[in-house]
């Protein structure tokens, strides 16, 4: 319990730390925000607009720092990320609320699976080390190494433009209405499977590769060979024995890995043109629309953070030593 | 019965054993590694000078967009008359370029961060670690976003502040991991027996039982900048009118290559990513199984005389020692080496922090 208590305090200081940094760094940024920004939008944005961006960006706001930062944390809190610049006067969170699901359920699912299919195939490259699997490793670093956005463009090019097998762009088919009935869910379904293929396959690898160390370290521990020597059955050894105390690592590697995956697979989102965040990213980044890139940071960071803390908590049930001992 | 002499009487025969050179030392997955870089560095360097065209001359010439590859343009040509080859030469130099110097100082951090903090301990170290733990938890690439974004001007020199200011956190969690299980041995307390100062026992005693350690943290900071450095240029937060392979396939992307069929546009940038990439991870494998003896030794052990061995059978294959004792010795060592470190509490990887 203490360990859970000890994470989520540290959970809380991280995404405090993401907060301020969030309200600090458009303040230390040499040369006027709110000038530039408006420049950028001739016509579209009201006067109003100025005294709205003053504000949340802390130009010639008339309260102290220590009060801004104050009324800063209480927007937040009520999910208040400001207007959006690009949609104006729809307000961030309206829009990203629209996005965030369909992120969540593409990327979620498939880092999961990736993660499960990744950690199988590990256990199984370290149980044969010098096998045919063991050997096939470099080939996948090989799918890891490349950015997921550009092997997303390879298959939108091979299975999508030339053989048509799976459609591209948008995350549904044109002319449904997104709602809860099956015409829109299968076509959701259908769409998604190409990113997910996608994410799967670029960081599979990562988590195989991961997975095969510990296991490899592991197998050559004394308990492992005692339950060989006991005449156990292989199957028992390996997952009982050896891939049971390969994971802890493994799953705490889950957490820190989480941050690069998500990113890499919210950039892929690009090239699908899928209704994500990622694409909500670029077009914030094209249109200087800073309330909506700062949203964004701390949406992404708090997913994460989340993430982590789950990930936290099965290892807790996983694991004796965190349970009893003082884990850091 | 002559079979079983070998393993009590003739060690001293297999000692006496020629040890091959260092490069054939090296596992094969290193060897492919190291080549692999060693082209793309040696294309970084004299690329540039072997360029058939500026990278930048459009040519006003509407017969010469988006061309196929062809003898005048080995790579084709993109859509406004662009020679892809030589983007691609000037790309690999300027992302290379990044990615190094970015692994210089990130790396560099990590190893300040990483020593001082497990050296001093108490406060120091509590507070160092916490904010290297902060830093590794938050996505990097969203924060660099806004970073960059905020940025007036946008190019090389604030991608290389940005990346190495988010880049060390990793290695100083491992570096410092390190240290806290070199801090206790008798060499350090016998430095300081001596009175040896606080630095000189950092930099001679301590750092130099690092360097693999070190090594491996560099290669994946680098590996880190160019991913992520492609990324960001890919979204646009870039000088767009330089030539790395992110604002390659930035344009790529937003010319429509995909869908006009210019493969030849975006697939080489892509690649020479993917290539770079592999070659930094393959490279990483040989210095992780070079640091840990027992992945070292386990990759040797499974291919004993051509053999290959279930990791747990308990039996070593005696009748083989003869056929190649180079690598019987390895795999003797693996099983008396396994448990010594385990004794000395040295941890790899990680550990616990």
């Amino acid at each position: 319990m203490s360990f859970i208590l000890r994470r989520l305090v540290f959970y809380v200081v991280a995404a405090w730390v993401a907060l301020t940094a969030n309200f600090f760094i458009p303040r230390a940024m040499p040369g006027n925000a709110v000038e530039a920004i408006m420049s950028k939008f001739p016509g579209t944005l009201q006067p109003s607009a100025y005294k709205a961006l003053e504000a949340m960006l802390g130009v010639n706001h008339p309260g102290s720092l220590v009060h801004q930062y104050w009324a800063y944390l209480v927007h937040i809190a009520h999910f208040d990320f400001g207007t959006d610049l690009t949609q104006y006067p729809a307000s961030v969170s309206t829009i990203l609320g629209e996005t965030i699901p369909w992120t969540l359920t593409l990327v979620g699912t498939a880092t999961i699976i990736a993660f499960f299919i990744g950690t199988g195939l590990g256990i199984l490259a370290g149980w044969r080390y010098g096998g045919w699997l063991d050997r096939a490793l470099p080939a996948l670093t090989f799918l890891q190494a490349m950015p997921y956005f550009f092997l997303a463009l390879i298959l939108v090019d091979l299975l999508g433009v030339k053989l048509h097998w799976f459609p591209t762009g948008t995350g549904y088919a044109g002319g449904l209405i997104p709602g809860w009935h099956w015409d829109f869910i299968g076509s959701a379904i259908y769409h998604s499977l190409l990113p997910a293929f996608t994410i799967v396959i670029t960081s599979v690898a990562g988590w195989m590769l991961q997975m095969r160390n510990v296991m490899v370290t592991t197998i050559s521990e004394d308990y492992v060979v005692a339950a060989q020597a006991k005449g156990l059955h292989d199957r028992r050894v390996i997952f009982t024995y050896a891939a049971r105390n390969a994971l802890l690592p493994q799953l705490q590697g889950f957490g820190l890995a989480l941050g690069f995956v998500v990113s890499g697979a919210i950039i892929m989102e690009i090239v699908f043109a899928y209704p994500g965040i990622g694409l909500l990213l670029l077009s914030a980044v094209s249109s200087d629309d800073f309330p909506m890139m700062q949203a964004i940071f701390l949406v992404i960071t708090f997913a994460v953070l989340l993430a982590n803390l789950i990930v936290d908590v099965i290892i807790v049930f996983a694991d004796p030593r965190a349970r009893t001992k003082e884990a850091t | 019965m002559t079979a079983a002499l070998p393993v009590t009487t003739q060690p001293a025969v297999i000692i006496a054993d020629k040890v091959p050179g260092r490069w054939r030392r090296m596992p094969t997955k290193a060897k492919v590694g190291a080549i692999l870089l060693g082209l793309f560095i040696l294309a970084a360097i004299i690329g540039p000078m072997l360029e058939p065209y500026n990278p930048a001359y459009q040519s006003p010439n509407p017969n010469l967009s988006m061309n196929a590859p062809s003898l005048a343009h080995l790579l084709g040509t993109t859509q406004s008359g662009q020679d892809v080859l030589s983007q691609l030469l000037t790309g690999i130099r300027l992302t290379l370029e990044l990615a190094v110097i970015v692994g210089v100082i990130a790396t560099a951090l990590s190893v300040i961060v990483g020593v001082t903090s497990a050296f001093l301990g108490g406060v120091w170290d509590e507070a160092l670690s916490l904010l290297s733990n902060v830093f590794l938890v938050i996505p990097a690439l969203p924060l660099l976003v806004i970073l960059l974004g905020y940025l007036p001007q946008k190019g090389q020199t604030p991608t290389i502040i940005v990346l190495s200011v988010l880049g060390w956190p990793w290695g100083a969690r491992v570096i410092r991991a390190q240290t806290l299980a070199i801090r206790n041995r008798d060499f350090i307390a016998a430095a300081r027996e001596t009175g040896e100062q606080t630095w000189r026992i950092l930099v001679y005693e301590i750092v130099p039982n690092e360097v693999s350690l070190i090594a491996a943290s560099f290669v994946n900071t680098v590996l880190y900048a160019i991913g992520t450095s492609v990324a960001l240029a890919f979204i646009g937060l870039a000088d767009l009118n330089s030539w790395s392979l992110g604002t390659m396939l930035y344009w790529a992307e937003s010319q429509d290559a995909l869908q006009l069929g210019a493969w030849w546009w975006f697939v080489p940038p892509g690649l020479a990513v993917a290539l770079m990439g592999t070659g930094l991870v393959l490279l990483n494998t040989g210095i992780d199984e070079f640091g840990n003896p027992r992945l070292r030794d386990a990759s040797r052990a499974s291919r004993i005389a051509g053999r290959r061995l279930p990791p747990t059978d308990p039996t070593p294959v005696l009748a083989d020692l003869n056929a190649d004792r180079g690598r019987v010795r390895a795999f003797v060592h693996s099983f008396s080496r396994g448990s010594l470190i385990e004794q000395a509490g040295f941890d790899e990887k990680g550990g616990q922090s």
